[in-house]
């Protein structure tokens, strides 16, 4: 059975043109880019190559992007580069960021540094009057993500971005989810630093890139040797690198088709599981969100049971349900967002690609009612739902 | 991913008895939708046999709670109410053979429909709420619930606790109560076997296992009274120790070199004899 991959926003397929562009670089150039030789030095160029193709990809000058192992990665070296130059104390993120954030702050915050965590709405939409308020002069960064990648849903990076430029406090962007979904213009862009991970992209696991603006001070996390002009030791991830580099070129060659593809693809998707039975919702700013995402909320019904179920059909998605978490409670993005508890256990994440087809769309279609009407048989909450289901 | 068994998720894929009997001869309802599970088990009991003739539930949560679920009642099914109070929580976990550990909270929440249905039965009362001290609010888990899947289950860790009941799975704030409890717990009696004798013992074993039992058994308990050990030689089946610190001085040392030999002789070999060295 053929998979149907629609969790994007976990991971993506590794894109053919990534792969064969890397093949090479795990076989007979093997070489370290540092070496005075050729066999080892002429792969310097390819890294810059890449550099220059990822650079390409955000708008940004290849001098201003550091390649590293993941989008963690990249998003703990702009908090820890804040606090190593700035000898501030405050920082400052949202309810709703990616792990790599949240729980780093929260790791600061064990050390003595203070926190302040930024509230959403119930659409998961910021409020920019509680970030105003909590500016003060004692501010190392703030760090708050482009777009969510439990829910889709948009910050307002640009305005959030003129209020703290005005204020001369640094600025990071976890971009994991925007970057290859939407166009990047850094340079029009007022953020100093910006976090984007490679296997999100159609390159492989294993690396990741962080954008840091010219003139922006730095302090290396990962410190040995020269790599990456002193900001970030360790041998060059060569091949990956390189395939980071391709899957660029190809976002930026094919990023206005994407958006109306995975657009078009993603709306139908939604509108018909809306329409096939009562209790659905849909998490989150429907107005301001990824093209490629949406959150659906089943009510009654657990999300563990539904992935299982969809399993089944070779149909891959996610959840905010307790039971997929690892941890024993719901998604803390939409209980940041305050969606009921009878949502947010049956909440499904749809993530699209630029390789799924509308065939694939209209199979998830099909089996989602059946599984939705059973599994409400089941609950011992779904029963009088059961009656208008169809 | 969760590893689940075939038969966990066969049971989820093709649930029996799913439903609810008219007017049954008893409810059994526990859990909420807003912990993440809930299960409502219905039962036919015929008066006359003292026999569970049918068991039906409706179950809102994941494969293994749904799974759990539809066990239990197949595994009730023909008992009387006593017989199937003596199933417990393993029973259940058994049949779906095995449950992974952090879903072991499944099993109890169908034990717990379990007995919640024959109170019913019986026409019993629930413990009123308000005498309950919950411990982990997160979850709504009371002390009371938690000491006692914790000695059905012989739990030892709050990790333990967390996959059996989900306290303390949430905040995290309740973790030094259950720390508190299960320290209550098994400082009154012998914590639960965690070392398994095995039956053929090398010398190298024996020794091996011997040290086991004194970091693990003996030791900790002499210090917690200011006392320790020390292992000096092992000579066949004879084991020579030497008290340490408090124990040293201690009146109670005959006492405590019985109580050494008798968990060398539980854990290791039943012919141990200790002597101090």
């Amino acid at each position: 059975m053929k998979a149907i991959y629609l969790d994007n926003n976990a991971t993506t397929q590794v894109a053919p043109e990534v792969l064969e562009e890397m093949l090479p670089y795990l076989s007979e150039f093997y070489g370290n880019p540092s070496s005075m030789h050729t066999f080892g030095g002429q792969l310097h160029r390819k890294v810059e190559e890449a550099r220059a193709k990822v650079a390409a990809l955000i708008g940004a000058e290849p001098g201003e992007i550091i390649f590293t192992s993941c989008g963690t990665e990249s998003d703990n070296t702009a908090l820890m580069s804040a606090i190593e130059t700035h000898h501030k104390r405050h920082l400052i993120t949202t309810k709703v960021e990616h792990p790599a954030v949240l729980n780093f702050v929260k790791h600061l915050a064990r050390k003595g540094y203070r926190i302040t965590i930024l509230p959403v709405d119930s659409l998961g939409r910021l409020d920019i009057e509680s970030l105003s308020r909590a500016l003060d002069d004692d501010i190392a960064v703030v760090s708050i993500m482009y777009a969510n990648n439990e829910t889709g849903v948009l910050f307002p990076i640009q305005e959030i971005g003129e209020i703290l430029q005005d204020r001369k406090i640094l600025f990071h962007t976890d971009a994991v989810q925007v970057v290859s979904k939407l166009p990047i213009t850094v340079k029009e862009l007022p953020v100093d630093m910006l976090s984007l991970s490679g296997h999100k992209i159609h390159a492989p696991k294993g690396i990741g890139a962080l954008y840091v603006r010219k003139g922006t001070r730095f302090y290396p996390y990962i410190i040995g040797g020269h790599q990456e002009r002193g900001r970030r030791a360790g041998t060059e991830n060569v091949a990956s690198i390189i395939g980071l580099g391709k899957a660029c070129e190809l976002a930026k060659e094919n990023l206005n088709r994407e958006i109306i593809h995975l657009t078009a693809l993603r709306d139908k998707l939604e509108k018909a599981l809306l329409g096939c039975c009562p209790d659905v919702r849909i998490n989150g700013d429907i107005e301001h969100r990824l093209p490629n995402t949406t959150n659906i909320s089943f009510e009654f019904v657990e999300g563990e049971a539904i992935l299982l179920r969809l399993n089944e059909y070779g149909v891959c998605a996610s959840s905010g349900s307790a039971c997929t978490s690892g941890a024993l409670e719901p998604s803390h993005v939409l209980r940041a967002m305050g969606v009921p508890f009878t949502a947010i256990h049956g909440s499904i994440r749809f993530s699209l690609s630029r390789y799924n087809e509308e065939a694939e769309i209209e199979r998830v279609i099909e089996v989602m009612p059946p599984i939705i009407k059973e599994l409400r048989t089941l609950s011992p909450y779904g029963k009088k739902k059961l009656m208008q289901c169809q | 991913m969760w590893e689940y068994t075939d038969k966990v998720r066969n049971l989820f894929l093709h649930p029996k008895n799913v439903g609810e009997i008219e007017n049954p001869d008893a409810i059994g309802e526990v859990g909420s939708i807003v912990c993440g599970d809930a299960l409502k088990l219905t039962l036919r009991i015929d008066r006359e046999t003292n026999r569970i003739i049918d068991a039906k539930f409706q179950t809102f949560g994941c494969a293994s709670a749904i799974a759990s679920s539809s066990a239990l009642t197949e595994l009730v099914k023909g008992k009387t109410p006593e017989e199937a109070l003596q199933m417990s929580n393993q029973d259940i976990a058994a049949y779906l053979g095995g449950l992974p550990e952090e879903k072991m909270h499944c099993s109890v929440m169908g034990r717990e429909a379990l007995e919640a249905a024959i109170a019913n039965y019986r026409g019993e009362q629930k413990p009123s709420e308000t005498t309950e001290k919950i411990l982990c609010k997160c979850f709504d888990i009371s002390e009371e619930k938690m000491r006692k899947v914790a000695m059905e289950n012989h739990l030892t860790t709050v990790e333990e606790i967390t996959n059996y009941t989900k306290a303390g799975g949430g905040c995290g704030s309740c973790i030094p109560e259950i720390e508190a409890v299960l320290k209550d717990i098994w400082s009154m009696k012998a914590p639960p076997e965690k070392i398994h004798r095995p039956k053929k013992l090398t010398n190298l074993q024996k020794i091996a296992l011997i040290q086991e039992v004194i970091e693990k058994e003996i030791r900790p308990r002499l210090q917690s009274d200011g006392g320790d050990i020390e292992l000096i030689d092992v000579d066949g089946k004879r084991v020579i120790i030497g008290l340490r610190a408090m124990c040293v001085a201690c009146p109670m040392g005959g006492v405590t070199m019985k109580g050494i030999e008798e968990k060398l002789r539980e854990l290791v070999s039943e012919d141990i004899t200790v002597e101090e060295g």
